[in-house]
C-alpha cells in the first residue's frame, strides 16, 4: 500500500518535473555539451574535422590575436561589473530604501523606475545609440544647456564608449535592485528599527547597523545577477557599438569576441567555430564559478533573525 | 436534385484538389540579400522573374549588412532555415561557405558563367578547389564623390594633384560645409577611406602583384605613406568624426551637409533615390604630381549562390540563371546605377557607370578585401580597427602597417622569408 502511494507521488513528481527539466536539458544543457563538445575539434570554417583535444583553448589563451582580444574583452567585462556593482546597485539600494520610507509620490517612482526594465533591450539600445551620435539629443541638450564643451563621440571615443553604454544600461536597469532592495527593507521587523529609534540611532546608523545587515541575502542576489549580466553583456554592445567592439576593440566583450569568432561578422572574416566554442565554454565556466563564490561569500554574511 | 447536389459536390472538390487552389505547382523559394535599402529593387526584379516563370515564387528576406554573414552561417551550419538563393560575398567572404559545402558548384551547372570576366570570375571562385560557387554580380569602385552643385557654388574644379584635393577641401570647409561627410565609428568605412586614398600613393597592381607574392610588406614606405594620407584627412572629417557611423555618413552626403564622400561606387544609386535632386560627380583621388594617373581600387562584389542544402535546387537555379542574365544586368545599371559583371550589359545610357568604367581605366585590387580576407586575423579587420586609433591621432601611420604586417604575417607564408 505504501510502495503503491510512494510511485504514485514520484510519477506526479516527474510529471511536474519534467517539462521543466526538458527545457533546461535542451536550452541551457545540451548547447553547453555541444559547445565543449566542438571545442574539442578542429574546424575548416563551418565543417567539424579532426579531434584536437584542447589545442583551440591553448589557441585562446596563447594564439595571437585570440589571447590579445580575449584579455581586452575581459578587461571590459570587469569595467562593466564594477561600474554596475558601484553606481547602479547603489542607486538602487539609495532609491529601494528612499522608496521603503514611504516618501510622497512613491508608487508614481516605483514605476517610472521599473518601466525601463520592462522595455527591449533593443529597443533601448537603438534609441539610445541614436541620442548619443555626435548630433544626437544628448550633444544637442549639452549645447542648450550651454556645455558644448562636454559633447564627446560618445559611442566613437575608446576612452569612453563602455562607460556610455554602461550608463545606458544602468538607465534601464536601475528599477531592478530598487525593486529587490525596497521589498527587502519592507521585510525587515519594524520591532528591530522601533527598537534602535529608542535606543536613539540616528537614520545612518539603523541603516548601516540594522538593515544593511538583513537585506544581505536580496544584496547577495542582486550581486550574483550583477556578476551574472556583466559576464553576459552582448545586446546593448552589438546594437549600440556594433558586434565588432568598435571602437578598436574598446567596447568589445566576451559575449561579442565569442559570436564574432564563432560565426564571423562582415569585415573580420571567417568562422571559426572551434575558438568560439571555446570561449563560450570558458564564460560558462567563469559565470558559474564566480556566482558560485558570491553566493557562498554572501551567505557567510547573513545574519539570522 | 440529388444528382445536381452530387455533380456541385464534385465539383467542389475537384476545385479544391486542383494545383491552383491548393497552390500546388508553385514552388516557393527563399532569397536572402544584405542590401534592405534595395528592397524595393529586388522586388521588382521578383516580379519580373515571376512573371516569366509563373510556376515560382520568390519570397526575399533583406538583412542588415553587417549582421547578414553572421545570420547566414548560423542558418547554413544548423540547416534549419536555409535561403534556398543568397548574396554571396566575394573572395574570403566566400570562401568560408564554398569550402564548408553549403554552397552549390555551378561550373557544371551554369556554363554560361565562362563568358564573364576573369576579374569577376575572380571574385566568385574558390581558391580550394578552383571551382566557382556564384554568379557574379557587379565590380565596385572605391572613388571620391563630390558635390557637383556646392562645386560650381564655390568655383571649385575636380583636383589634379593630391595638394588641389585639399585646397578643395579647405574651401568647403571655409564655406560651413563639412568638407568630407566620412565617419570613422564603422571599422569598414576606415577601410574604404584607405581603398580610395591610397592607390594613387603606392600605385597601381605593380605594389598589389608585389605585396601577393611577398616581395613587399605593408611596411613599404609608399603604403606608409598612404596610410598617412590617409590620417591626414581627419582635419576635414565632420566634428566628432569617431562617432560618425555609416548611416550618418550617407545622410550627410545625401543632404549636402558633407561635400565629399569616399566610397563605394554602389552608393550612387541609394543617393539618387534618397535625394533625386543631389547633382554628384566622382573622380580618383589624385597622388602627388598631376601627370602621374590616379588610382582606383577595384573589386568584384556581390555573387548570388543556391544553397547545397536546398530541396528546391531545380527553382532556385532558374532564378539564378536570371540573375546571370543581362535582363538582370542591365536592371542593375540601370536601376541601381552598379556596374554590372553580366556580360553583354548595355551602360552606355548610363554616364555615371561611363564615368566609373573610365577611373577604372586605373585600378588595382581593393587590397584587403581582394587579397588578404582568407585567414584569421584578416587584413581588414587588423586595418579597419587600428585605422580607428590612427585617425584620431592614437597611433602613426608607421604603427598602424605595423600591427597590419605583423598581424598578416602570422599565416601569410609569403611573408615569412
Amino acid at each position: 500500500m505504501i510502495k503503491a502511494s510512494d510511485g504514485k507521488k514520484a510519477a506526479w513528481i516527474t510529471f511536474f518535473v519534467l517539462p521543466g527539466a526538458a527545457v533546461v536539458f535542451v536550452f541551457i544543457l545540451l548547447p553547453l555539451f555541444m559547445s565543449l563538445f566542438n571545442s574539442l575539434f578542429d574546424w575548416n570554417q563551418l565543417i567539424r574535422g579532426e579531434f584536437v583535444g584542447l589545442e583551440n583553448f591553448h589557441k585562446l589563451f596563447n594564439g595571437y590575436p585570440y589571447r590579445q582580444r580575449f584579455i581586452n574583452a575581459l578587461g571590459n567585462n570587469l569595467k562593466w561589473f564594477v561600474v554596475s556593482m558601484l553606481v547602479q546597485n547603489t542607486l538602487g539600494l539609495l532609491f529601494g530604501y528612499a522608496l521603503s520610507r514611504r516618501i510622497a509620490g512613491r508608487g508614481a517612482y516605483i514605476r517610472i523606475l521599473f518601466i525601463p526594465v520592462l522595455f527591449s533591450l533593443i529597443a533601448v539600445g537603438s534609441l539610445w545609440g541614436l541620442y548619443l551620435k555626435p548630433k544626437g539629443m544628448v550633444n544637442n541638450l549639452l549645447i542648450l544647456l550651454g556645455r558644448p564643451d562636454l559633447r564627446r563621440a560618445w559611442l566613437g571615443d575608446g576612452a569612453i564608449a563602455t562607460y556610455a553604454l554602461i550608463a545606458v544600461n544602468i538607465w534601464r536597469w536601475v528599477g531592478f535592485p530598487t525593486l529587490v532592495f525596497m521589498s527587502a527593507v519592507d521585510n525587515v521587523p519594524e520591532g528591530c528599527v522601533e527598537a534602535a529609534y529608542l535606543d536613539g540611532a540616528g537614520e545612518w546608523r539603523i541603516f548601516l547597523k540594522i538593515v544593511l545587515p538583513l537585506i544581505v541575502p536580496a544584496i547577495a542576489i542582486v550581486s550574483v545577477l550583477t556578476v551574472v549580466g556583466s559576464l553576459n553583456v552582448f545586446e546593448q554592445v552589438y546594437t549600440m557599438a556594433g558586434l565588432d567592439g568598435p571602437p578598436n576593440y574598446a567596447t568589445d566583450t566576451i559575449g561579442t569576441l565569442f559570436y564574432r569568432t564563432a560565426f564571423g561578422s562582415v569585415d573580420s572574416g571567417a568562422p571559426e567555430i572551434g575558438v568560439g566554442s571555446a570561449i563560450a565554454v570558458v564564460i560558462y565556466l567563469m559565470t558559474f564559478v564566480i556566482s558560485l563564490i558570491s553566493i557562498r561569500l554572501a551567505k557567510s554574511k547573513e545574519v539570522e533573525l | 436534385m440529388t444528382k445536381y447536389l452530387c455533380l456541385a459536390l464534385c465539383l467542389f472538390l475537384t476545385a479544391l484538389g486542383s494545383p491552383s487552389a491548393r497552390g500546388e505547382g508553385v514552388t516557393e523559394i527563399s532569397f536572402w540579400t544584405w542590401r534592405p535599402e534595395d528592397t524595393a529593387f529586388y522586388e521588382s526584379v521578383i516580379a519580373d522573374f515571376e512573371a516569366l516563370n509563373p510556376d515560382i515564387k520568390v519570397v526575399q528576406n533583406a538583412i542588415k549588412n553587417t549582421e547578414y554573414n553572421t545570420i547566414l552561417a548560423a542558418a547554413l551550419a544548423s540547416g534549419d532555415g536555409a535561403p534556398d538563393v543568397f548574396m554571396s560575398r566575394a573572395y574570403g567572404g566566400l570562401q568560408t561557405f564554398a569550402d564548408s559545402g553549403y554552397i552549390l558548384a555551378l561550373d557544371q551547372l551554369m556554363p554560361e558563367l565562362m563568358l564573364f570576366s576573369e576579374f569577376a570570375r575572380g571574385g566568385a571562385l574558390s581558391v580550394t578547389d578552383g571551382k566557382m560557387y556564384g554568379v557574379p554580380a557587379v565590380s565596385q569602385t572605391m572613388l571620391c564623390f563630390y558635390n557637383a552643385g556646392v562645386y560650381r557654388e564655390l568655383g571649385l574644379s575636380v583636383p589634379a594633384t593630391w595638394d588641389e584635393f585639399l585646397e578643395n577641401l579647405e574651401a568647403c570647409q571655409a564655406a560651413g560645409y563639412d568638407a568630407l561627410a566620412n565617419g570613422t565609428k564603422d571599422g569598414w568605412c576606415c577601410e574604404s577611406l584607405l581603398g580610395g586614398v591610397g592607390p594613387s600613393f603606392y600605385g597601381g597592381d605593380g605594389f598589389y602583384d608585389r605585396l601577393i607574392r611577398g616581395e613587399t610588406t605593408f611596411m613599404d614606405p609608399a603604403f606608409v605613406e598612404a596610410v598617412q594620407k590617409v590620417q591626414d584627412l581627419a582635419p576635414y572629417m565632420p566634428d566628432l568624426f569617431e562617432g560618425v557611423d555609416y548611416a550618418d555618413m550617407q545622410a550627410s552626403f545625401i543632404y549636402e551637409i558633407g561635400v565629399h564622400f569616399i566610397g563605394g561606387s554602389y552608393e550612387a544609386g541609394y543617393f539618387s533615390l534618397q535625394n533625386p535632386q543631389l547633382e554628384y560627380g566622382v573622380f580618383a583621388i589624385p597622388g602627388e604630381k598631376a601627370e602621374d594617373p590616379a588610382y582606383v581600387s577595384v573589386y568584384a562584389d556581390m555573387n548570388f549562390s543556391v544553397s547545397a542544402a536546398s530541396r528546391k535546387q531545380e527553382a532556385a537555379l532558374r532564378f539564378l540563371k536570371y540573375l546571370a542574365s543581362p535582363r538582370f544586368g542591365q536592371q542593375m545599371v540601370d536601376q541601381l546605377a552598379m556596374v554590372s559583371s553580366v556580360p553583354g550589359v548595355d551602360v552606355s545610357a548610363n554616364p555615371f557607370i561611363a564615368q566609373v568604367l573610365a577611373l577604372q581605366e586605373n585600378a588595382t585590387p581593393y587590397v584587403f578585401l581582394v587579397g588578404f580576407r582568407y585567414k584569421q586575423p584578416t587584413g581588414s579587420s587588423l586595418f579597419q580597427s587600428a585605422a580607428q586609433d590612427l585617425m584620431v591621432g592614437k597611433a602613426t601611420a608607421e604603427q598602424t602597417c605595423q600591427i597590419v604586417q605583423e598581424g598578416v604575417a602570422v599565416y601569410y607564408e609569403p611573408f615569412w622569408a
